[in-house]
Order: structure tokens, then sequence, then C-alpha cells
């Protein structure tokens, strides 16, 4: 089995579903004759043409609401944002018009669409570059916000989002591009809507999602050797959220923290603590921690970055804190 | 002294818009007015809410192009949007029950009238936010081609009529629309209603180039100016961007010169608006123009007109009704619709 770079195994979910759907087309910058900032689509347009792997002027509103009205009349877009960050400008085509206009139309439109590329703080990119517009989104109705971490579920999840019938915002992690793995030869398809379970344990939940998933597990090997025995969940789903796989672990080791790449304000994990609230705050142990980006623009210099974002160091940390606590 | 455009001159003898045709616009048109009219009658009595914007004055525009339309063609429209769905097919039972917020209008009461949608209809919407009506047209008209490039569907071309105001031709999602519609050669008509206003914002005032239809040579695109106040002139520059677009030669702006006869909604007082202006527009009437037409023309007589009045009248006051014994949506339903699963 050989292994696959995880932009590689985007590109195969990408060109199996365009084989097995006429419908499924991608749209954006430099996705076709380029083959996207991040080789996601390379050479793809060779196989399927410049129609299918069309390659729009830098109008981030315009082309995100003409697959909108793409979707509504029976095709399946994949607008690849060249940074997720750029979609800021498709913000009200992405909420009005993606979002809501199902609900608003009283079911009267489906909008099969899916929203994806690269996010997240990566090296030294600048503030306007290291965004994660996932909190800035999870309010928005009518979508979906997944996020994908490694090559297997990458593959398995932008298939998934492919076929179905919402619109789905799909985050990459621009420096997991990289990530090697072996994949399954036979073709799968993993669960949109279903967190992973990605390491059992007793002592303390900790749930995250994208590049902090790997954090996690670099604070979980110094854990594990100091005797603690953390259960990570990698959310997967951050709109909707699996309550059914994140609600048991809660019950089960009674201490919980989310570990994000987001700012702290507004972010998953404030949705997150705040249902947590509302649903589970008698099986908690201990209150709820939030380790998060700081709430400022990402800075450029490295050090600082480094500050900005969570560090294995502190999970470590906060898991040691959280467990010696009795309440 | 008012500045008015001139409005293009309009030769009819050059159409050959048949006595079926003709009358189909007029009904057409009378049912924008009424169903309008009643409209405000309703809102003034507290039987509709928030904001509504009428059409009244703009009918040659709506009838002229979405009644040149094949019904497997798709129309786009803003907040403005009442005529253009009733011309476009979707029964004036199902408009009125939408505005009274029932669960029997054609977005189950969830919309509004700012948000009116048939898929049935190919209506697309019903957009309350300026100009993002115009990407979404867009999309459908790229579908269009693709069907039939990509995936080898045959038949003719599904051509996208988008309807937007002058206000809306100052933003970007304008300008990188028709871009697009050119350099793809999208089947798409752009149809700018130029009624010179955008609420309190003269177009002068708001824009370097007042004259649209001369914007749509910087994308290489036909543009051409029209009487929105005839109907006639309106269906002739239809046909030819229809034709143009169905035979894959690409867009059309069409600005057609027309102008409101009402505030900008129910709930502007319209004081920025001078006499003269109105005085001067008032008689373009369309309706009346085009009855005018009908008769000189000898395509109707005044009984055929006057029972389409009554007929129509009939029509709007059986969706009054309609609306008013129609039921509430269920509370029960209140998160359906979210996800297309439910
Ligand atoms: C993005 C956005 N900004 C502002 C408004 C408020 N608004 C509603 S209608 C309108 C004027 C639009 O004028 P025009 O495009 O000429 O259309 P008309 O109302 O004359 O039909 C404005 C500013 C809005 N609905 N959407
Ligand atoms: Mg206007």
């Amino acid at each position: 089995m050989a292994e696959t770079l995880l932009f590689n195994a985007l590109r195969e979910a990408i060109d199996e579903e365009m084989a097995r759907d006429p419908s499924v087309f991608v749209l954006g910058e430099d996705v076709g004759h380029y083959g996207g900032s991040y080789k996601v689509t390379k050479d793809l347009y060779k196989k399927y043409g410049d129609l299918r792997l069309l390659d729009t002027p830098i109008a981030e509103n315009s082309f995100t609401g003409m697959a909108v009205g793409a979707a509504m009349t029976g095709l399946r877009p994949i607008v690849e944002g060249m940074n997720m960050g750029f979609l800021l400008l498709a913000f009200n085509q992405i909420s009005n018009n993606a979002g809501m206009l199902r609900y608003t139309s009283g079911g009267n439109f489906k909008i099969p669409l899916v929203i994806r590329g690269p996010g997240g703080v990566g090296r030294q990119l600048g503030a306007e570059h290291s965004q994660r517009l996932e909190a800035y989104f999870q309010a928005v109705p009518g979508l979906k916000i997944v996020a994908c971490s490694t090559p297997y579920n990458a593959k398995g999840l932008l298939k998934a989002a492919i076929r179905d019938d919402n619109p789905v915002l799909f985050f990459e992690h621009v420096l997991l591009y990289n990530l090697k793995e072996s994949l399954p030869e036979a073709e799968y398809v993993l669960p949109l809507d279903r967190a992973e379970v990605v390491r059992p344990g007793q002592d303390v939940t900790i749930l995250t999602y994208s590049r902090m998933r790997h954090h996690v597990l670099q604070a979980v090997k110094t854990l594990e050797g100091r005797g603690f025995d953390p259960e990570v969940i990698d959310l997967i789903s951050l709109k909707p959220l699996d309550w059914q796989t994140i609600g048991p672990s809660i019950t089960k080791t009674h201490r919980v923290i989310v570990v994000e790449e987001c700012m702290k304000t507004g972010g998953i994990g404030a949705e997150i603590v705040a249902s947590i609230n509302d649903n589970y705050f008698d099986q908690l142990d201990a209150p709820v921690l939030r380790l998060s980006s700081a709430d400022i623009p990402t800075p450029y210099n490295g050090s600082l970055e480094n500050l900005t974002i969570v560090q294995p160091l502190q999970i470590v940390e906060a898991v040691e804190k959280t467990v010696a606590l009795q309440v | 002294m008012v500045q008015e455009r001139t409005l293009p001159e309009y030769h009819s003898a050059a159409t050959s818009l048949t006595r079926a045709d003709g009358l189909r616009l007029y009904e057409d048109m009378v049912l924008g007015r009424e169903f309008e009219d009643k409209c405000a009658e309703m809102y003034y009595r507290g039987r509709m809410f928030g904001f509504v914007h009428l059409y009244n004055g703009q009918e040659a525009v709506a009838s002229g192009v979405i009644k040149a339309l094949e019904p497997t063609d798709y129309v786009c429209s803003t907040y403005r949007d009442h005529v253009h769905a009733l011309s476009a097919g979707v029964p004036a039972r199902e408009v009125m029950a939408e505005l009274f917020g029932k669960v029997t209008g054609c977005s189950k009461g969830r919309g509004g009238s700012m948000h009116l949608f048939s898929a049935q209809h190919h209506l697309l919407g019903g957009f309350a936010f300026v100009a993002e009506g115009i990407p979404v047209a867009l999309g459908a008209a790229f579908q269009a081609r693709y069907r039939q490039e990509a995936m080898g569907e045959s038949g003719p071309m599904q051509v996208t009529a988008c309807f937007f105001g002058d206000g809306a031709c100052n933003n970007g999602q304008f300008f990188e629309c028709l871009n697009m519609a050119s350099l793809w050669r999208l089947p798409i008509i752009f149809v700018v209603e130029n009624n010179k206003w955008a609420i309190g914002m003269a177009h002068e005032r708001a824009t370097s180039q007042p004259e649209i239809y001369q914007k749509a040579a910087a994308f290489g695109m036909p543009g051409v100016e029209v009487d929105g106040m005839n109907v006639v002139a309106v269906w002739d520059v239809a046909q030819t961007a229809l034709q143009r677009a169905r035979a894959g030669e690409g867009p059309t702006l069409i600005e057609a010169l027309t102008y409101r006869f009402r505030g900008h909604s129910l709930a502007d007082p319209d004081e920025l608006r001078s006499k003269e202006e109105k005085e001067y527009w008032l008689p373009q009437d369309p309706i009346k123009q085009f009855a005018a037409y009908l008769l000189t023309h000898n395509l109707a007589q005044e009984a055929e007109l006057a029972a389409i009045h009554q007929e129509i009248r009939a029509r709007v006051e059986d969706a009054v009704a309609f609306a008013e014994e129609s039921p509430e949506p269920d509370p029960r339903d209140l998160r359906r619709y979210i996800y297309a699963e439910d």
C-alpha cells in the first residue's frame, strides 16, 4: 500500500467523485491550469476539461454566488477558496445564499455545494492568511462545517461532502497538506457528522480538531509517560457537533478540555462549553478548560506566532491541572 | 425643469407581436398592477408586514421580458419581486398567501415579500440584498451551458433572465458577473430596471456613467437601451437577447428606462422625488400606452380589454380570499427546511 500525501488524498476524492458524477465540478482561482495553490486539483483539467475545472477571475463573492445558483439548478459545485480567508469576501453568499436560502424558500431549493480550501495558522503567513473562519461561520443556519485532519479522513470526508445535499464548508489546514498515510485501495466514504475517537481513555475528554489534533497527540505521548489516560476526540464535524460521541465521553471522564486553533472569543470551544453547561453540567468534576488561540491578529514574527496558538506543553499542563482538581 | 433622458424611439412596425401575444402581455401587466394595488390595501389593513416593495409603473419590463421566455428558462429577481414571480407563472394565490405568511405561500410563509421562490416555476428568488441575485442567476446560466457541454444533454439552451435596479449597477457583483458572463458566453439576459432612484439616492448622484447600457461595451457584450414603459419595445429587445443567448452567443445587457409610481416601499414617505418628475412619468403609464397600442393596431377591442380587467380583479380577490383562509405554518415545523433532509 502506497503512502498518500494529504493533498493527494483530497485530489483522489475529487477525481473519484468527478468520474462518478458528471454534475460535480470545481471552480475557483487557479484550480485548473495551475492545479490549485496546494495542488489539490493538479492536472485534473487535463482529464475533465476547462468547464469542469473552472478557473475563475478573482471575484470571490460572485463566483461563490454563482456556485450557489449552479447548485440550486442541479449541479454539485466544489468551490476552492485559494485560502479560506479570502472567502470573507463571500460571507454574504455563504451566509444568506448557501446557508439560509433553503429555509427562506420553504424548501423549494437545495444547495449541494462544497466550499473547501486551506485555513488555519501556517508558518508566518501574517494575519490575513492565518484565519480560522470556522468560528465566524458556525452561527449560520443551514451550513455544515467539517474539518479534516489526516489523509484518511480528508479523502473519505471530502467524498461525503461532495455527495451531501447541503452546503458544506470543508476546512483543510495549510500545515497538514504533506501528512502521509497509507490509504485503503478500496473506495470508502466517511460519515460527515461523526466525531472520531482518536484515543479512548478514562481521565479527561480532550475535544479538538484540524491541526490541533496533532498537537494534542504530541501532548498525549508525554501524558502517557506520566501515567495519564486521556480520551482524545477529533470533532470532525464542527456544525452540527456530534453530541452522540461527545456526550458519552463526558459522562465517562467528567472532565473536558477543548483545544482549538480559532480565537477564544466566539470560538468553536465557546459554543461547546455553553452546550456542556446546558446539558452536562451535573456530569462535570471540574470546570471545562478552553485552550484557544489568543484573541489577536496572528503576528508575523515566528516566536510571537508560536505564542499565539496552543502548544503541546500547555495541553500537558491543562490535563495535569484538570485531573488533579476535585470539586 | 426636469432633466430626463430621452426615451429611445421605437418603431412598432418592426414588431411581429401577434394578437394572442398582445393579449397575454396585457393580461400579465394588468395582473401585476392590480396585484400590487391590492397589496398596498392589505398592508395598510394590517394583513401583511415587513418591507413591501411594489412594482407599479414598471410592469412593461417584467411582462416584456418574462413572457418572452420558455417555461424551462429561469428568472431571478430582487426584493421587488411580486410581479416577476407572477409573470413567471407563480399563481397569484401562492404569492398573496406568502405575503400573508401562510403555509400555502410559494415559500411556505418562511420567505415573505422579499423572498419569493418557486422551483416549479424556475424562480430563483427573491433576493433581499442589493445585487446578490446577480451571481446566483449567473450560476443558473452556467448550469445551462455546462449541461450541454460537460454532460452532453441536448435540447434548447435554457436562458436566465436576471432583474435588478439601477442602484445594483454600482455594486461589484454587477461588474464581476458581466465579466464572467461574457467571458464564458453564458446564456443570460441582464435586465436593469433603471427607475432613476435607489431609495433616496438619485441615479446621477450615484454613478459616473448614468447610461448603464454603455457599461456593457467594457465587457464586450451588447448593451441596449429601451423604453421601459413600452412593453412592445421591451418584448422586442428581449427576443433579440433571447435568440442570442439560446444560440450560445452569450449575454446581453438591457437597460429599461422606467419609473416606479409609488414610494420605494410601503414604508417610504416618497418625499424626495419632485412633482415635475412624477408629472413627466405618470402619463407614460405602460398599461395605458399598451391598451392604446392594441386598439390602434386592431389587436384587441375595448370590450376584450375590459373583460381582462374584470377577470384579473376577480383573480386577485380570489388570491386574497385564499390567503385569508389558508392555515398558518405549523409551529412544530419551525426548524424544518434548514437542511436538505427535512
Ligand atoms: C446590500 C444591500 N445594501 C443596502 C440595502 C438597502 N436597500 C434596499 S433597496 C435599495 C436601493 C436599491 O435600488 P435599485 O437597485 O435601483 O432598485 P429599486 O429599489 O429602485 O428597484 C437599498 C439601498 C440592501 N437591501 N442590500
Ligand atoms: Mg432604482
